[in-house]
């Protein structure tokens, strides 16, 4: 089975960011990055189809050099060689320009399944993935907790949750599947898994390798990101004076909803 | 702490981040009850064993994570943000058990011990120290007498890490009169008639990790349970203490790292006279010297590790890291509780524990006063 899963670089959760002084991006100096923890799910899935049913699992990555030390480490957790769109094109784009290029990547491995995360944290915008499985030709299931493929590799059948309930799918393979949290548990890239991947292949496509040339980054972007808005600064915490506990209890409430208005 | 690390190449830093990850994840969210509880749960050694974070160093090929001496101080560091020093020595106590079992490349030893050790399945501790025996081990008194096939041994061991829960026992006993050449490594699995944990002890430090005082009494081990060759003990000791050592350097350096970056982050916070006590110049100036320390004894750590790797036998170095280190630890928490105050004295703060742990690395593994004389014996004094 040819398997393939798509990761995005982010910033680590924990990471403080600051935004730059044109104000369009973040300040990437000191920044600590991570594999978006979605993706993270899409690897472990990637990984366990190929340990049931058996093939090759192919990362596919789009960033700049950085990016290459994400990469390993999804090859240390044990996906057998890798794609990385590494070009400064490639960079500066939306959505649909980057699911042009991470599609054009796919067709040159031709997966009988598509792993990505569900988002990636940084952007949040949920669009990459069913961009690709629409450009790429290939059915999809979203925001997906559990997933079957029939011993075949004909069929799959995906759990996807939607708010307060979930539905089940079937799916023709070729298929695409984005991953939520609660479909596995992610391994840990040990130190042989670290090892080996320093010799396994990590291929470079350029633009005009897929054909794409002035058609990715911002040269094929239909949106623009022209300004970032800071997070509202945390105001510091208010105590509530009063003679007994009830009273407390009755100003608390008072404020949730007059002030805070969550009530 | 960031600064130059160019011992480093990407699969430490990787191993490092695995580490910290699986620490931060598995035994951060239960450090506080597993150190009150002076334990941690059984399982937890399977699971890091699952991992690939218990047995790094030791060989792939018996369940080992492979790597070499500056890939287990990675794993050290890493380990470390679990928040519970005891816990990384718990888990970390094959680290002195196993190796006299390698090392004497019996297969049957290796699979009996070694295998299942490194899959989280059985515990090991090594078995060195005695009631009136410590830095000076050839004054060992616990005596393996030969009968048959078998070894009877009498004696009793202190201070023994992970010792009440261990399965396998790596003992050092006298199996002849020579004072270094009458000892010889056992291994005695806990379940033989006659061992005995006496007591369960109470320490400054280290709460999550169990200690041991050991009794053997005339206690049956066959000799295919014989490292090595008899009278092979003593100079199987002096080559693991290198890794012991060295292992106490990375807690000892990991130590003040964290209790540097703790303190670090509590005077932006902490706010005193209407200004945050990182205003104030000798708030400043201590962690000045506090970063520099950290630096000093990281690097010197680091740079032992990375020789070890080359293949050098350097005891006089590795005595001086480990001094570095535990001064470092020791001066660097004592400096980081000052700084938190009263908090600092609270068992809640990370630094109120990093401080009662770091007291160990200058007496574990060889005393500060030993390694002394092992630097000034090199020099021809």
């Amino acid at each position: 089975m040819k398997i393939a899963v798509i990761i995005k670089q982010t910033p680590d959760t924990e990471t403080v960011v600051k935004i730059n002084d044109a104000g369009n991006d973040i300040v990437g100096t000191g920044v600590k990055y991570v594999m978006s923890p979605y993706c993270e799910f899409a690897v472990e899935e990637a990984l366990r189809t190929k340990e049931k049913l058996g093939g090759e699992v192919v990362v596919v990555s789009l960033g700049p050099d950085r990016v290459l030390e994400t990469i390993r480490t999804a090859l240390a957790m044990g996906c057998d060689r890798a794609i990385h769109l590494k070009d400064p094109a490639y960079e500066g784009g939306d959505g649909q320009a980057t699911a042009k290029a991470l599609a054009a990547a796919l067709k040159t491995v031709s997966p009988d399944i598509v792993f990505a995360g569900k988002q990636a944290i940084d952007g949040d915008q949920s669009q990459v993935a069913v961009r690709v499985a629409e450009l790429a030709g290939l059915a999809q299931a979203t925001i997906v907790t559990a997933l079957e493929i029939a011993a075949d590799g004909k069929t799959a059948k995906a759990t996807r949750r939607s708010e307060g309930g979930g539905e089940v799918v079937e799916l023709k393979l070729p298929a695409l599947i984005s991953c939520e949290k609660g479909l596995n548990e992610p391994r840990y890239a040990s130190l042989p898994g670290i090892m080996k991947a320093k010799k396994k292949e990590v291929k470079e496509l350029k633009p005009a390798e897929l054909g794409l040339e002035g058609q990715v980054g911002a040269a094929g972007a239909k949106a623009k990101r022209v300004k970032l808005l800071p997070l509202a600064e945390r105001k510091a915490g208010r105590r509530i004076e009063a003679e007994t506990p009830e009273a407390a209890a009755a100003e608390l409430v008072r404020l949730l909803r007059e002030e805070a208005k969550v009530l | 702490m960031d600064f130059f690390d160019n011992f480093l190449d990407d699969t430490h830093r990787a191993l490092r981040d695995t580490c910290r990850r699986f620490a931060e994840k598995e035994i951060a969210p239960h450090a506080e009850e597993w150190e009150e509880a002076c334990s941690f749960p059984r399982a937890l050694y399977r699971k890091a064993a699952e991992a690939g974070v218990l047995g790094i160093g030791f060989p792939e090929e018996l369940g080992g994570g492979g790597g070499g001496a500056l890939h287990a101080v990675m794993a050290c560091e890493g380990m470390m943000y679990g928040r519970s020093t005891g816990v990384v020595v718990g888990l970390g106590s094959l680290g002195i058990g196993l190796p006299a079992i390698i090392q004497s490349e019996n297969p049957d030893l290796h699979e009996r011990f070694a295998r299942p050790v490194l899959a989280g399945e059985k515990i090991a501790s090594l078995a060195i120290t005695e009631p009136g025996t410590g830095s000076d081990v050839a004054g060992l008194t616990t005596r393996a007498v030969r009968d048959g096939d078998h070894y009877v041994v009498n004696g009793s061991k202190l201070f023994i890490t992970s010792g009440v829960r261990a399965d396998v026992l790596t003992t050092l006993v006298r199996t002849g009169e020579d004072v270094h050449g009458g000892l010889t490594f056992l291994v005695i699995e806990k379940d033989m008639p006659g061992v005995r944990v006496s007591r369960a002890l109470k320490k400054t430090g280290w709460w999550a990790s169990d200690t041991a005082e050991l009794s053997f009494e005339d206690v049956r081990v066959p000799i295919a349970n014989r490292c090595g060759e008899e009278g092979s003990g003593f100079v199987t000791l002096m080559r693991n203490f290198q890794t012991e050592r060295l292992g106490l350097a990375a807690y000892g350096s990991a130590t003040a790292e964290i209790a540097f970056e703790e303190a670090r982050r509590y005077v932006k916070e902490r706010r005193a006279f209407g200004k945050p006590i990182s205003a104030f110049q000798v708030t400043r100036h201590k962690l000045a010297d506090m970063a520099t320390r950290v630096l000093a004894a990281k690097t010197l750590t680091y740079q032992i590790a990375h020789r070890m790797d080359q293949g050098d036998y350097i005891p006089t170095e590795v005595s001086m890291a480990k001094n570095v280190a535990a001064e470092t630890a020791v001066s660097v928490t004592y400096d980081a509780v000052q700084l938190f105050g009263g908090m600092g004295y609270m068992r809640e703060t990370w630094v109120e524990r990093l401080s009662r742990d770091a007291r160990l690395i200058p007496i574990g593994g060889g005393t500060q006063e030993i390694m002394k004389e092992i630097i000034a014996k090199s020099m021809g004094l």
